[in-house]
């Protein structure tokens, strides 16, 4: 059967904050570009991000790019590429004017200027003290920039693809890649967007464990996509958690309401913070709040039927107190936990937030990998940004408000190279190879072949989620990891049987489904194997039987391969691109 | 049955709290809305994330009149 085929100058997946970025700068210089999306694109999981957006601008008290790259330097736990650290935080302050001139609404100051406000680990003088860097509008900063960045995009005449999911990579012998294969949902025709530069910008793929704050469309289709074309992905066992989210949903209970006296307990009862620190107690820093919480439930003093979560205890603040001090909670957990934190505990566990790890790229957004004599090569056609890249600018931690950042400044960086290299490469469009399409679709003959006797796709997803979040959560334990590898690859093994009952063609969410599980296998193997491997504390890899980071030994980007779950090593770019390096230390705050 | 179809994609959000209370609510009630609920609903979708889960939570009033009875049943869910 043929396979209908387009043709563009660019096709951009995905169309969050740094989807809309690059597809901005590609339409802007008159390029045919496609952008393809699964939701429309102010729905993107780009919306959800409140906290702001970093930049040294300066307008509350002295700041410089020098100092952010401190923190981001840190933050990661010298794990970020210096010279990629150095590229976003001077590029930050002109990113953020020109989201401004964009018509971005901004919070000001009475003198006009943006308003900035502190946030964790962004501090003034190397460390010295907090500052005040965040921008932000309310706490609807990526809902705005989203907006912002969308309208633009309309103005520029950028092609939509909505509710259109991109399903493989095309590479040829000399594995360039000359686009992707896609399925528009409303109809269920697959079709070939043929591309000069195909640019991945899926975002997040926090579905992988049970415990997620990600929205549902945060299956790691680009990461998939990637691997199975033979992409590695790199650092991908670090991934950022929160101490607190709602158990057997995710939605976060906010910090503050251990701040304002609330307590965590195990099944017994016993506030056991007060073992693991105790003069803090539940005030600790988020790891040591998590690592408790992961070691009580391990231990088996978690509660609930499984002993899989523990137990928040506001009610002794009293209602009047949790109304006026933590307004929304009550209504949170009522409708996600169902109780009344009034009267019942809340049932929490450790969170997955975000996603430190991706397609390895440097810093104009172009993929690259090991090109078998111990250096890089850039994969010719392929781009990534935002989430689903690994620059790597946040190496093992990210630091908060640097998310949008990243997707603004390589958003753009990315878009900036691929109309250089389009400039620079008139040749006409690649020829395809003949089996362009052919291992899409046979997946999806396979699929539409299942007999119904096959694995569900919701039980395969339950199993992996529940592997990631018991073997590979927030506090890694070595007998633990290694029963997780063994179960993940099980896991894997079922994907490849999944079967689905409904064979329709119109918006079948159960078809779209079951080709997110694929992608979400590919991103649970490369995390397992990854962290498995790594034999240090770094960041958020968090082991218990390695307690220290180790530089000797493991200063080095991870590079996991689908074939043979594969494992290379290369060295972090400790050089900036004109400073001085920022020599490793403990990272104390 | 596809407008259906059509709507249960279009509860796939950018947050997940509407991800879970849409996906609550269609399990339990989509297959019995009637005609106007659906057209109600399908308009309550077109909202952006932060607006409509300020009027699921309670958090905002319903921005007309119209929508006031199935909203009361996303909320009660």
């Amino acid at each position: 059967m043929a396979i209908a085929r387009r043709q563009f100058d660019a096709v951009v997946v995905g169309a969050g904050g740094s989807g809309l970025r690059a597809a901005l700068q590609l339409a802007e210089c008159n390029l045919k570009v496609a952008v393809l999306s699964k939701v429309f694109p102010t729905r993107s999981h780009t919306v959800a991000a409140q906290g702001g957006v970093s930049a040294s601008l300066g307008n509350e008290e002295a700041d410089n790019w020098h100092w952010h790259m401190y923190d981001t330097v840190k933050g990661s736990d010298y794990l970020g590429d210096q010279d990629a650290i150095e590229f976003m935080c001077r590029k930050a302050c002109d990113a953020v004017i020109e989201l401004e001139h964009y018509g971005m609404p901004f919070d000001r100051l009475d003198n006009g200027k943006i308003y900035q406000r502190p946030f964790g680990g962004h501090t003034s003088n190397y460390g010295e003290r907090e500052i005040k860097r965040a921008c932000a509008a309310a706490d609807r900063t990526g809902h705005a920039m989203l907006h912002t960045l969308y309208q633009r995009n309309v103005r520029a005449r950028t092609q939509f693809f909505v509710e259109w999911m991109a399903l493989d990579l095309i590479r040829n012998q000399q594995g360039d890649v000359l686009g992707v294969v896609a399925l528009e949902m409303e109809t269920g025709e697959v079709m070939i967007l043929q591309a000069k530069a195909t640019l991945l910008a899926t975002g997040g793929a926090g579905r992988i464990f049970s415990a997620s704050t990600n929205a549902f469309i945060n299956t790691g289709d680009g990461l998939g996509m990637a691997a199975r074309a033979g992409i590695p992905l790199e650092d991908m066992e670090f991934w950022q958690f929160h101490p607190t989210g709602v158990a057997g949903a995710g939605v976060l209970i906010t910090e503050g309401v251990r701040g304002e006296g609330g307590f965590l307990l195990n099944k017994d009862g016993e506030r056991f913070m007060e073992r693991y620190a105790p003069t803090v107690k539940d005030l600790a820093s988020r790891d040591v709040v998590s690592r408790a919480m992961a070691t009580e439930i391990k231990e088996g003093r978690g509660a609930g039927k499984d002993g899989e979560y523990i137990l928040l205890k506001l009610d002794h603040l009293g209602a009047d107190v949790i109304d006026k001090r933590l307004p929304g909670i009550r209504e949170i957990a009522k409708k996600f936990a169902n109780v009344d934190p009034v009267t019942d505990p809340i049932p929490v566990v450790p969170t997955c937030h975000y996603q430190m790890g991706g397609i390895p790229t440097n810093v104009h957004g172009q993929a690259v990998m090991p090109d078998g004599s111990g250096g890089e090569r850039v994969v010719k056609g392929l781009y990534a940004a935002g989430e689903c890249a690994c620059v790597s600018v946040h190496g093992a931690n990210r630091l908060g408000t640097n998310s949008l950042l990243d997707l603004l400044v390589f958003g753009k960086s990315a878009g900036e190279q691929v109309v250089r290299d389009i400039a620079a490469d008139v040749a006409a469009m690649p020829d395809l190879p003949a089996d362009a399409a052919d291992r899409t679709m046979a997946r999806l003959s396979r699929l539409d072949a299942a007999s119904s006797s096959g694995e569900r796709v919701s039980d395969v997803g339950a199993a992996m989620r529940r592997a990631m979040q018991a073997h590979c959560g927030v506090f890694r334990f070595p007998d633990s990891m290694a029963e997780g590898v063994k179960k993940i690859l099980e896991v894997a093994e079922r994907a490849r049987h999944t079967c689905i009952q409904d064979k329709s063609k119109v918006f079948n969410t159960a078809r779209v489904e079951a080709l997110e599980l694929d992608n979400l296998v590919e991103v649970a193997l490369s995390t397992m194997i990854s962290a498995n491997a790594r034999q240090e504390s770094r960041g958020a890899h968090d082991r218990s039987d390695f307690p220290n980071r180790d530089d000797a030994n493991w200063m080095k980007h991870t590079l996991w391969f689908k074939e043979g779950n594969r494992l290379e090593y290369k060295p972090v770019q400790l050089k900036p691109m004109t400073v001085a390096t920022f020599e490793p230390k403990a990272r104390v705050y | 049955m596809s407008d259906r179809d059509r709507i249960r994609w279009h509860c796939r959000r950018g947050l997940l709290e509407l991800d879970l209370l849409l996906e609550r609510f269609v399990t339990r009630h989509l297959d019995a809305l009637n005609v106007h609920q659906i057209d109600v609903f399908k308009e309550l979708l077109a909202y952006e994330d932060n607006d409509l889960l300020d009027m699921v939570m309670g958090r905002a009033e319903p921005v007309h009149e119209g929508l006031a009875d199935v909203l009361a049943m996303l909320r009660a869910t």
